[in-house]
C-alpha cells in the first residue's frame, strides 16, 4: 500500500499526448466518407415494408431501379389526398408512367448491365394488390422482369416451428 | 527589400482536430448503412391475351388464395399461414404417392442424372382488395417452402446446404426443383 502512494505523490499523472487526435478521427472521416451513399430521391410517400424471411440482398445499388408506393407524406396531403400513391424518381406519377420510367432508366445503364437490372418495389403492407398487380403488369409489358419485393428481414422464432 | 528574412509564423494545428470532427459528424449523420433486401421473384413475360395457357392437369394444380378480408384458402378450404408451407412441400414431394398431389416426370438433368421432377405448380391468386402485407407474407411461406425442398435435397445428396454448393450444380438443383409459383390476375373471391 505504501507502495503505491509514495509514487503518486512523487511523480504525478503524465498527460497523455492528443498529437494523434487528429490522425486517428481522420481516418474514421475516410471511412464515412467512402462507404457513404447520399440518397439520391427524397422520399414523399409513407411506407411501413412488410417483414419475411425468405429475403435476398440486392447485390449492386447502380442496377436498382425503385417504385415507392404509399400513401402521400402529410406536407402532399392536401394535393395529393391519403390514398396510395406510386412515386417514381422524385414526383408522383401513374401507373401509366411506369413503362416510359423503366425506359429511361435502362437508357442510363450501360448496355452490357441491362439484362441485369433490377426494379425494387418498396411498398406499404396496407397498399392494396389491385395496385400492386397494376403495377406488376405495367412492369411485365416493359419486360422487367426482376422485381425485388422490399421487405425487412424478420428473424425466425424457433420456438414456433 | 529592407524586409529582413523573418522566420513564418507557425501556423497553430489545435483546431484541425475540430474542423475534422465536424466533417465526421457531418458524415456519420448523413451516411445511411441500410442493405436493400427483400423477396426476389421472376415475372413471368408478358403475352397477348388471346393467348390461351398451357393445359395443367387438375392435381398438379395446388390452388392457394387470398380473399378481401386477407383469409387464406387452399385448394378451396380455410387455412391458416403456418400450416400453408408443409403443404406445399407435401403437394411438391407427394411422399406417399397420393393421387390427388403431383405427379411427377422423370427427367435428366446435367449434373444430377435422372430425376423424379415434380409438374406440380402453386397458384396463388388474391383479391383486389387483399393486402400487400398478407399477399407478401403468404409468398414469403410459399419461397420458403421451395426453399427447404432444395435444402433437404441437397443435404440428402451432398451432404450440405444448397448455398454451399457450386454455381453449376445450384444451377442443377434449381432445375431439378424449380420455384413453380404462378401468379394469377386477381379475381373476385367469392365470401
Amino acid at each position: 500500500m505504501s507502495r503505491f502512494s509514495r509514487k503518486g505523490k512523487s511523480k504525478g499523472v503524465p498527460p497523455i499526448s492528443t498529437a494523434s487526435l487528429p490522425d486517428i478521427v481522420f481516418m474514421l472521416l475516410f471511412f464515412f466518407m467512402v462507404s457513404t451513399t447520399m440518397k439520391e430521391t427524397e422520399v414523399i410517400v409513407k411506407y411501413t415494408l412488410p417483414e419475411a424471411t425468405e429475403t435476398v440482398k440486392l447485390e449492386k445499388k447502380s442496377l436498382v431501379s425503385y417504385i415507392y408506393v404509399g400513401s402521400p407524406r402529410l406536407q402532399h396531403q392536401a394535393l395529393y389526398g391519403t390514398d396510395s400513391k406510386i412515386q417514381l424518381d422524385d414526383s408522383f406519377k401513374n401507373v401509366n408512367d411506369i413503362q416510359d420510367y423503366i425506359a429511361s432508366e435502362r437508357e442510363k445503364r450501360d448496355e452490357k448491365e441491362r439484362p441485369k437490372m433490377t426494379v425494387s418495389l418498396k411498398a406499404d403492407e396496407k397498399t392494396k394488390m389491385g395496385l400492386v398487380q397494376e403495377i406488376k403488369t405495367e412492369l411485365r409489358k416493359a419486360s422487367a422482369l426482376k422485381l425485388n419485393y422490399s421487405s425487412k428481414k424478420r428473424v425466425v422464432d424457433s420456438r414456433f416451428n | 527589400m529592407a524586409r529582413k528574412n523573418r522566420n513564418v509564423p507557425e501556423i497553430n494545428q489545435s483546431s484541425l482536430a475540430d474542423i475534422a470532427f465536424m466533417l465526421l459528424i457531418f458524415f456519420l449523420v448523413t451516411t445511411t448503412m441500410d442493405v436493400d433486401s427483400g423477396i426476389y421473384r421472376k415475372l413471368p413475360a408478358w403475352v397477348n391475351e388471346d393467348q390461351k395457357p398451357p393445359d395443367i392437369n387438375e392435381r398438379n394444380v395446388f390452388v392457394v388464395g387470398i380473399n378481401l378480408n386477407n383469409e387464406l384458402f387452399v385448394e378451396g378450404a380455410y387455412a391458416t399461414i403456418p400450416e400453408l408451407k408443409d403443404r406445399v412441400k407435401e403437394f411438391i414431394i407427394n411422399p406417399l404417392q397420393k393421387d390427388d398431389l403431383s405427379e411427377k416426370e422423370t427427367k435428366f438433368i446435367e449434373g444430377l442424372g435422372d430425376y423424379d421432377k415434380s409438374k406440380g405448380v402453386v397458384s396463388l391468386t388474391n383479391d383486389r382488395g387483399t393486402d400487400y402485407g398478407s399477399y407478401i407474407r403468404v409468398q414469403n411461406e410459399l419461397v420458403a417452402a421451395f426453399n427447404e425442398l432444395r435444402d433437404e435435397f441437397c443435404y440428402a445428396q451432398f451432404g450440405m446446404k444448397f448455398k454451399a454448393l457450386s454455381v453449376e450444380l445450384q444451377e442443377a438443383v434449381r432445375l431439378a426443383i424449380p420455384t413453380a409459383i404462378s401468379e394469377a390476375e386477381p379475381v373476385e373471391i367469392k365470401r
